[in-house]
């Protein structure tokens, strides 16, 4: 029987097979950020060594300021040391790392990707669930907790037992205004949460094949809020168009006769731009919808759900979503902080005004230069947002960038959970140019519409 | 980490599905090192108001609730972030066990290596433990891995075996695996 290329890649890279299944896999790519300070105090207080510093690889972005490239202007004294102790582990364990004053810095999933350092048939893991984005390249990644982080730098490998396999078929092709993150937010609305526990997943079929590479990347991040901690998109030519290479990957696909242990068919046509009204990413309905009300809920748990959900957002059930007034905005983050999406909210912008604050953060120090070597920058200034330096800033708020209690934020980050902008914050995920058009009108809306 | 055998406590009941990590410890908690204030960080916004006082109908506040060390949830508990701090968060509560019909898979696996056993049981089950009275116990055996609820049925429940082993012997995986440097270095040479 054929296999998956999940069990391709973690077949190459088996170290120790175990009787009971358990595998040790081999990694080939670590990625660590300032939240790995566990893990070396783990390794410290062991007294352990990074058994592989070339395979090691730091990002600072998750208590990156955004309005300053330097360690000392951070005000908090948690926040600065929490930088100054990555840039310490780093040094001393002779990882290389990309700091918050280096060229090459950005959100490791953004950055890593987009300097090459992520290719595929590769092991890659990282201590953050949205390590998933790297499967976009074909690769085995997956996040890791910070046992685990302890655990690969002193190893170089990880226990892996063969997840279920599930693939995602995406049939037809994106319907114009229509992107990657709505497709996403679709997914995950028909799944849930929980619909991939507990699984591997392989995007799959025509318009997977269609998407470029930065829709790929954010497709495969949002798979972990399908529950899923893995997602895997095989290589082909546009893999590596984007990695710049005349590389071909032959075996590196599923094959036809793979066994999976479950599958799931969208049309991509009928998807059109979604955005969340709760606090779970599968909460949420097209643009232009109405917000549900409790008593339409499937079942009574959901409807308890749905109105914890709608109480928490400031919201009654049955309001269109069009009529839902938002405060602020929020474009960057690993799902939508590429250049692609900053593009995308541009032509939103263009030649219009914002009615209510909009933060941009590039998802890397390469893509804000990038962006404004062809003048997004300035059309984000001239539209009156706020264009800033690359980091998670407001998706997490770890760098004091936060939504503050009981606002509403429009954001295309990835966790619209209760608290994730901050305390008393109200999330809605959106799109890049749902975003940009949410800017615009102060409201919900599909740019559309405009 | 100290060998998990056997654990009876009280049971605490968490009547709530898909509780991310987020929940269990928010983001700006994360920059905190792991020290006697660290119990003040599990379920924070639920338990405490934005003024700092505590929040007295938080489950965990309740007496006999408040010492609870097995916690009964709801579905897809742990879901989201990969952050351990929430299993730092769990046992500097208290809390041992925990109790739901699934778990995120890194919450899972990072409540493993730290000597917090989760214990994965039907819905219905889940539910009946969850009503179970104020003052209930219940008791994990490792080993069998068994729950017995307070009613004195037994429930099985699986945890992957070389974790279960780490466990019961209270070593963690990194010591076992460096037993295996021949075939790490083996592999390296030939990859
Ligand atoms: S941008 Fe948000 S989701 Fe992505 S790594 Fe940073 S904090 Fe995590």
């Amino acid at each position: 029987m054929g296999q998956t290329l999940f069990q391709k890649i973690l077949d190459r890279h088996t170290v120790v097979a175990r009787d009971d299944g358990l595998r040790l896999m081999y990694v080939d790519r670590h990625y660590f950020h300032e939240g790995s300070f566990h893990a070396f105090n783990i390794l410290r207080a062991r007294g352990l060594s990074l058994r592989r510093p070339d395979r090691t690889f730091g990002f600072g972005d998750h208590y990156a300021p955004t309005d300053s490239r330097s360690v000392a202007d951070i005000a908090d004294p948690e926040v600065r040391g929490i930088v100054q102790t990555f840039e310490a582990n780093s040094t001393a364990y002779g990882a290389t790392a990309f700091r918050l004053a280096d060229p090459q810095q950005g959100i490791v999933h953004v950055a890593a990707p987009e300097m090459g350092l992520t290719r595929p048939g590769m092991t890659i893991v990282c201590g953050d669930s949205h390590t998933s984005t790297h499967g976009a390249l074909g690769a085995l990644a997956f996040g890791i907790g910070a046992s685990e982080v302890a655990h690969v730098l002193a190893t170089q490998c990880i226990w892996q037992s063969a997840p279920r396999q599930m693939r995602i078929w995406f049939d037809g092709s994106l319907a114009p205004g229509t992107s990657a993150k709505d497709l996403a937010i679709a997914l995950i609305a028909q799944i849930g949460t929980g619909g991939a526990l507990g699984h591997a997943l392989e995007f799959a079929g025509p318009a997977i094949a269609a998407l470029p590479m930065e829709g790929r990347l954010t497709l495969c991040n949002m798979a972990i809020e399908a529950g899923a901690r893995s997602g895997i998109i095989a290589p082909d030519a546009i893999t590596a168009a984007f990695l710049g290479t005349a590389e071909t990957w032959p075996g590196l696909h599923s094959d036809p006769d793979a066994a999976w242990d479950r599958e799931v068919a969208m049309q991509a046509d009928t998807i059109g731009p979604m955005a969340t009204w709760g606090t779970s990413p599968e909460e949420a309905v097209a643009l232009g919808a109405h917000v549900p009300r409790a008593a339409e809920a499937p079942d009574a748990a959901r409807a308890a759900t749905w109105a914890k959900s709608l109480d928490y957002m400031g919201l009654v059930g049955g309001e269109s979503l069009a009529d839902v007034r938002v405060d602020q905005v929020f474009l960057g983050s690993c799902t939508n902080g590429r250049l692609s999406d900053l593009r995308a909210a541009a032509e939103v912008l263009r030649g219009r005004r914002i009615s209510v604050p909009m933060r941009v953060s590039p998802g890397s120090s390469a893509t804000k230069r990038a962006a404004e070597a062809e003048g997004l920058d300035r059309i984000f200034a001239e539209a009156g947002a706020d264009w800033r330096d690359s980091g998670c800033s407001m998706c997490v708020g770890t760098n004091g960038e936060t939504v503050a209690p009981g606002m509403r934020c429009a954001s295309t980050s990835n966790r619209n959970f209760v608290g994730r902008q901050g305390r008393g914050a109200r999330t809605h995920l959106v799109s890049p140019a749902s975003a940009a058009a949410a800017a615009v009108t102060g409201r919900l809306v599909a740019a559309g519409v405009l | 980490m100290d060998p998990f055998r056997a654990h009876t406590g009280l049971i605490a009941p968490f009547p709530a599905d898909n509780v991310d990590t987020d929940q269990i410890i928010p983001a700006r908690f994360l920059r905190k090192p792991r020290d006697a204030d660290y119990p003040r960080w599990l379920f924070h916004d639920l338990r405490f108001a934005p003024d700092g006082t505590a929040v007295h109908d938080f489950v965990l506040h309740r007496p006999p609730y408040d010492r609870a060390s097995i916690l009964v949830a709801g579905k897809n508990f742990g879901v989201g972030s990969s952050r351990e701090a929430a299993v730092y968060a769990l046992l500097a509560g208290g809390i041992r066990c925990v109790v739901a019909s699934g778990f995120g898979d890194i919450f899972f696996q990072n409540a493993l290596k730290n000597g917090l056993v989760p214990v994965r049981l039907p819905e219905e089950t889940v539910l009946a433990l969850r009503a179970a009275p104020p003052g209930a116990t219940a008791t994990v055996e490792l080993e069998a891995m068994v729950l017995t609820g307070p009613d004195g049925t037994a429930h099985a429940f699986a945890i992957p075996g070389f974790a279960r082993d780490c466990l019961l012997r209270g070593v963690d995986e990194i010591g076992l695996t460096l037993t295996s440097e021949a075939e790490i270095a083996a592999y390296e040479a030939r990859a």
